[in-house]
């Protein structure tokens, strides 16, 4: 919504500057995008006459003028292209060393084909004021009178133009006397009084007959449709005062009938229709559209409606869309004698939604969805016939309404003391009420609780609480003392959830290891979903087609990361995320995933050659201890999970694990990632990746917090090593698990200290293990006779489990 | 047996000793004299083996001065081996020089980096846990119910317009789901779920159908929501005057509150505050909006608004970590660039506190 500083002052007395009107309106909710003063771009054009005119010596094209451009002083040379440039035009000048908006230059003495030009004689384009490039700006001879004074202060273009971005909820604002009226109430000013209306109803019946066709069910499409016939106006371009109001805020000329329209609209918030009543054929009627129908706007493009839209008709079909736009054909041109004016209603909610179906953003529209005062439809036909009269002469006829004007006031109970309880704001009475009186509220009663009846303009009054709003927000947001939320006695509790503990130190266990968290999109291209096990989630209005389907999981997005940081020369990355991925649409399948990627040689000890050693290619490994450090620092003791081969094929088959509990409990993959998943999105291998999967980890049982004892013997620990010939497929896993069992209480740990597959065991099909296993005596010491107890238990459990034979 | 020595004899055998001692040139050869005088075969232990064939008068005297020559030749063979022992200590020190400017591997901590959302998430939490604020959550596939009909924007609301919403395809029954596009369904979720008093904060992703320098089409908003029978908006200037403080670790912000409209608030405002609080003087930066909470809203959530009654608040947690810390281009929070993580990103020992300030 736009409108200028003289504009606001038709109808607000105020002596207040324009930073003061701007502050006061962002305060009071009616937020200032701009403040655009075109003085400050326009105020070195001058207005000037042009004394002589005659031949350029060089150039044919060009012109010699003799410009006055100051009374009394002498005339100055100028170099003049236009064709229309001649002794006698009064016109506007530049001096030299001005900044030309339309041409971006600032002008400079310099020759034109031999002749020093001292300024310029500008075009309107050349000042941003329209687009016309053919020839300089023409004043009327009489300006003359005004030569050497400033070109804006003339005419009156020095107008600050206010830009204010309104909320929906403010059909009033739609209009400068609404925003007037709020200033008023914010005591910025008086609001002027409405002027009366008198000498607009004719004395003839409206030739055109106004119908209403809906059913009870849709009659809220338009309650009212008011008309009136101005027969014998005189059509043409409007006054000039009109034209530079329209176009300061932005809108273009057209002809005086449409400008009084779309002035009232703009200076109201009541949109209007003129059509040339010789163009209708039988009665103007409000109804739905019929499927097929079409019209071409005044847009100049064709519209197809449906049975959702109101359309404007007559016999001959729609004329145009009610309250969004109107059609070419009916439209008034030059030539039109005989004008009828349409003041209607119509329904908000239909106008948003046809308003949506055909992308139409129109000035009506945007009035109409946000809720047009019902109350304006009279006069708001009375003012455009008064105007129309004015300017264009013509005979009026009587107004005709079909409908009736629905009382958009409604009382709301309203007990003052809601201002202090819901805003903390203790006011008078008395402030309470002015205020809600100067915004055009009646107020019946006189205790604490009173009946407000608000205004027909504000339909987004609808109880207590807007009332309040209303009160708070022109008394002063800032009058609102700052109040301590009342705290929880003692020492602030500790608030996360178990879940939200778990993130927290997953995302800083993970950090710690060297990962570096990114955060990529929650929506990925749609290959990339389905290699990754897919969600079944595809966007219907994506972005981008990256951007198309809800990522089944975290890997994909972190693995287009690490190729374009291989693309900016970094290959040795380690990545992490933290975050939600999706296995279907309900709540439940959203999930939180801890997942990260290590590649090249980004493993836990650095990456990269090093005078120390240089770091070896990631492995699977790196990938498992990522998972059980996250594991571990979470609490979870992940010896009592299970490490099966089942990673989804995205991973190595041969190179990647499963950590579960049972077999329905997935804890977290790990692994290398299946060289073709790493072909297909062009990164770079080896990748070793993981994903936890937090919402899958049992939920910590309730414990104390004191730790238990500390089981500390003072028995030196024995320690025997043993090295196992077994088939190469047996897992190591399970030789660990087998010593370890073979006497739970004297085995206190087992470790793996040396794998070897090649040599002649290769052949045979065989792979060495050595395990350490670590024996605690608690009571006594062992004897050699009680060790060698237990090293037979061993090997015999290892061998019963493994197959394994003591390497000889 | 040999002949008893005399006092001179001592005297004569201290000397060789001590001369023995003084020119043993190694640890080796002090070991070697060591094994001479005080072994069991050694020049003292065979002294000391005559004194039983001394008359007992004798004895006395004479094991005296063995022992006082034993000790005074200990003390000589200690005194040369720590001489010795420090002699080679210090060639072993000096062979075992290293280049100590050779560059060392800070390990994995120094590597490691907490992505700005999530710090700025955690900064946000302590400082409203303080407040007895508690976090909850919400899915990111809502239904256009909690979206928005809940939240008083009726279907054909215009405030619906301006939040360019991602929806999922129509389904048989003309619903269709849609990418939450602010974190307030946590309000309804969290106000269906439990009786007030309630403190919440919601902090999460939201999605809008928007992209350019300013404005991805995934971004991070933190939803603040307290309802109770007496909150109302001088509560809300307080809390957001004191998290601000917190937040930006300044003991004073400006802050600037404007009249604004949401549908789910009545009354409602938008916030700025002084950019002197990010070290840019004179200028008002827009931070979030906020209100009462819309008795509809409560309505909906079957809350008595005659009743409850409390405020809502929201904000960009993306937008509030680029003034802190000085991030301009919105777009690299989400590229995953490792150049733009390791500079812009925490340390994993920064964990925000409030006793040790926010930001360490």
């Amino acid at each position: 919504m736009k409108f200028t500083l003289s504009w606001l002052k038709d109808h607000l007395k105020t002596k207040a500057t324009v930073d003061e009107i701007a502050t006061r309106l962002s305060a009071i909710g009616l937020e200032v995008e701009s403040v655009d003063n075109p003085a400050d771009k326009l105020g070195a054009f001058r207005i000037a006459r042009i004394v002589e005119a005659g031949k350029h010596p060089n150039a044919d094209k060009l012109q010699v003028i003799q410009v006055e451009v100051e009374k009394g002083a002498p005339l100055l040379e100028v170099v003049c292209g236009a064709p229309n440039a001649r002794a006698g035009l009064v016109g506007v000048f530049a001096p030299l060393g001005t900044y030309i908006p339309g041409s971006k230059i600032t002008l400079e003495k310099k020759p034109v084909r031999g002749v020093v030009s001292n300024g310029m004689m500008c075009s309107a384009a050349e000042l941003e004021l329209s687009a016309e490039a053919a020839g300089i700006i023409e004043l009327p001879a009489d300006m003359a009178s005004h030569v050497g004074e400033a070109y804006v202060a003339v005419m009156g273009l020095a107008d600050p133009v206010f830009e204010v971005k309104l909320t929906p909820n403010r059909p009033d604002c739609t209009g400068v006397r609404g925003i007037a009226r709020d200033l008023a109430a914010a005591g910025l000013g008086t609001l002027k009084p409405e002027k009366a209306i008198a000498g607009v109803e004719g004395a003839e019946p409206c030739p055109v007959e106004i119908k209403l066709e809906f059913s009870k069910e849709t009659k809220s499409a338009c309650p009212v449709f008011a008309a009136r016939c101005i027969k014998g106006v005189a059509n043409g371009p409007s006054p000039a005062w009109l034209q530079t109001r329209l176009k300061a805020v932005g809108l273009r000329p057209i002809n005086a009938l449409v400008d009084v329209t779309n002035y009232i609209s703009q200076d109201r918030g009541r949109p209007l229709h003129v059509y040339d009543a010789d163009k209708l054929k039988g009665a103007v009627r409000a109804r739905l559209g019929k499927a097929g129908e079409k019209f071409v706007g005044l847009d100049g493009k064709e519209h197809t409606v449906d049975d959702t839209m109101c359309v404007i008709a007559d016999d001959n079909g729609p004329l145009g869309l009610g309250g969004v736009i109107g059609g070419e054909a009916s439209g008034s041109t030059d030539a039109t004698t005989n004008v009828l004016i349409e003041s209607a209603l119509f329904d908000p909610a239909r106008i948003a939604q046809t308003g949506r179906k055909t992308g139409l953003v129109t000035d009506a529209r945007y009035r109409f969805e946000r809720g047009v005062d019902p109350a304006s439809v009279l006069p708001g036909l009375d003012l455009a016939t008064q105007m129309i009269l004015k300017i264009c002469g013509g005979k009026p006829s009587k107004a005709t309404v079909a409908g009736a004007v629905p009382d958009g006031r409604h009382a709301i109970t309203f007990d003052t003391g809601l201002v202090a309880k819901l805003a903390g704001l203790d006011l008078p009475a008395g402030e309470i009420r002015g205020i809600l009186e100067s915004l055009g509220c009646d107020i019946l009663g006189k205790g604490d609780v009173i009946t407000v009846t608000t205004p027909s303009w504000r339909p987004d009054l609808h109880g207590a609480a807007d009332l309040v709003e209303e009160v708070v927000r022109i008394a002063g947001l800032d009058r609102v003392p700052a109040t301590p939320l009342p705290r929880p006695a003692g020492v602030a509790r500790a608030v996360l959830t178990e879940r939200q503990k778990r993130a927290r130190r997953a995302r800083r266990t993970l950090a710690a290891r060297g990962l570096v968290e990114a955060i990529t999109w929650s929506f990925i291209p749609a290959n990339e979903a389905s290699a990754f096990g897919g969600s079944g989630l595809e966007l219907a209005n994506p972005i981008s087609v990256d951007m198309s389907s809800m990522r089944p999981g975290l890997l994909p997005g972190l693995l287009t990361a690490l190729k374009r940081n291989r693309n900016r020369g970094f290959a040795d990355a380690a990545l992490f995320e933290l975050g939600q991925a999706y296995r279907g649409e309900k709540p439940d399948d959203q999930y939180t995933s801890a997942a990260g990627v290590r590649a090249g040689t980004a493993g836990l000890g650095g990456s990269g050659r090093h005078w120390d050693g240089a770091a070896q290619e990631v492995d699977l490994f790196e990938a498992k201890a990522d998972v059980l450090a996250v594991l571990t620092s979470l609490g979870f003791d992940h010896s009592k999970a299970q490490i099966t081969r089942d990673a989804p094929a995205w991973y190595h088959p041969g190179r990647s694990g499963t950590l579960r509990l049972g077999p329905k409990t997935i804890l977290a993959h790990f692994g290398e990632m299946h060289p073709a998943t790493l072909k297909a999105l062009d990164v770079p291998g080896p990748v070793a990746a993981f994903e936890v999967f937090l919402d899958a980890l049992p939920a910590q049982k309730a414990k104390s917090r004191a730790k238990p004892r500390l089981e500390a013997a003072d028995l030196l620990p024995v320690r025997r090593d043993f090295a196992f010939v077994l088939d190469r497929g047996v897992a190591a896993g399970d030789v660990v698990r087998a010593a370890a069992g073979a006497d739970k209480a004297l085995i206190r740990e087992v470790s793996v200290f040396d794998v070897f597959e090649g040599g002649a065991l290769a052949e045979e099909g065989k792979k060495s293990l050595a395990i350490e296993v670590t024996l605690q005596p608690t009571a006594e010491t062992l004897t050699d006779k009680d060790i060698e107890a237990v090293v037979q238990k061993v090997a015999a459990a290892v061998k019963s489990a493994t197959g394994g034979e003591i390497r000889s | 047996m040999t002949s008893v020595a005399t006092g001179a004899d001592l005297q004569a055998l201290e000397g060789e000793l001590l001369a023995g001692i003084a020119g043993a040139g190694d640890l080796a050869a002090i070991e070697q004299v060591r094994i001479a005088v005080l072994g069991k075969k050694g020049r003292i232990s065979e002294l000391m083996q005559t004194l039983g064939s001394l008359p007992a008068e004798e004895r006395k005297s004479f094991g005296q001065s063995v022992n006082e020559l034993k000790a005074r030749v200990s003390e000589a063979l200690e005194a040369r081996k720590g001489a010795l022992d420090g002699e080679a200590l210090s060639l072993r020190l000096v062979n075992e020089r290293a280049d100590v400017t050779l560059p060392v591997r800070l390990g994995a901590i120094a590597d490691g980096r907490i992505h700005p959302v999530s710090q700025v998430y955690d900064e946000c939490v302590e400082i409203f846990a303080d407040m007895g604020f508690a976090v909850a959550e919400g899915p990111d596939i809502e239904t256009d119910d909690l979206n928005f009909t809940k939240l008083n924007i009726p279907p054909e609301h215009p405030a619906r317009q301006e939040h360019d919403t991602f929806y999922f395809p129509v389904k048989e029954d003309g619903s269709r789901l849609l990418l939450r596009t602010h974190t307030s369904p946590v309000q309804i979720r969290t106000m269906l779920a439990q009786k007030p008093p309630i403190r919440i904060i919601a902090p999460g992703r939201v999605y809008r159908c928007d992209s350019d320098q300013t404005h991805t089409p995934m971004f991070h908003q933190i939803e603040g929501l307290v309802i109770d029978e007496t909150t109302h908006m001088g509560h809300l200037k307080w809390v957001l005057e004191e998290f601000c403080k917190a937040f930006f670790e300044v003991d004073e912000v400006k802050m600037r509150f404007r009249a604004s409209h949401f549908p789910f608030t009545e009354p409602s405002m938008e916030v700025d505050i002084g950019a002197e609080a990010i070290g840019k003087p004179g200028q008002w930066l827009e931070i979030l909006g906020c209100g009462m909470v819309h008795p509809n809203v409560l309505r909906n959530c079957g809350l008595d608004p005659e009743k409850y009654q409390g405020f809502a608040f929201g904000m960009g947690l993306d937008r509030i970590a680029m003034l802190k810390y000085g991030l301009t281009d919105l777009r690299a929070f989400f590229s995953g660039d490792l150049r733009w993580l390791r500079h812009y990103g925490f340390s994993v020992l920064d964990v925000p506190t409030l006793s040790g300030g926010l930001s360490g």
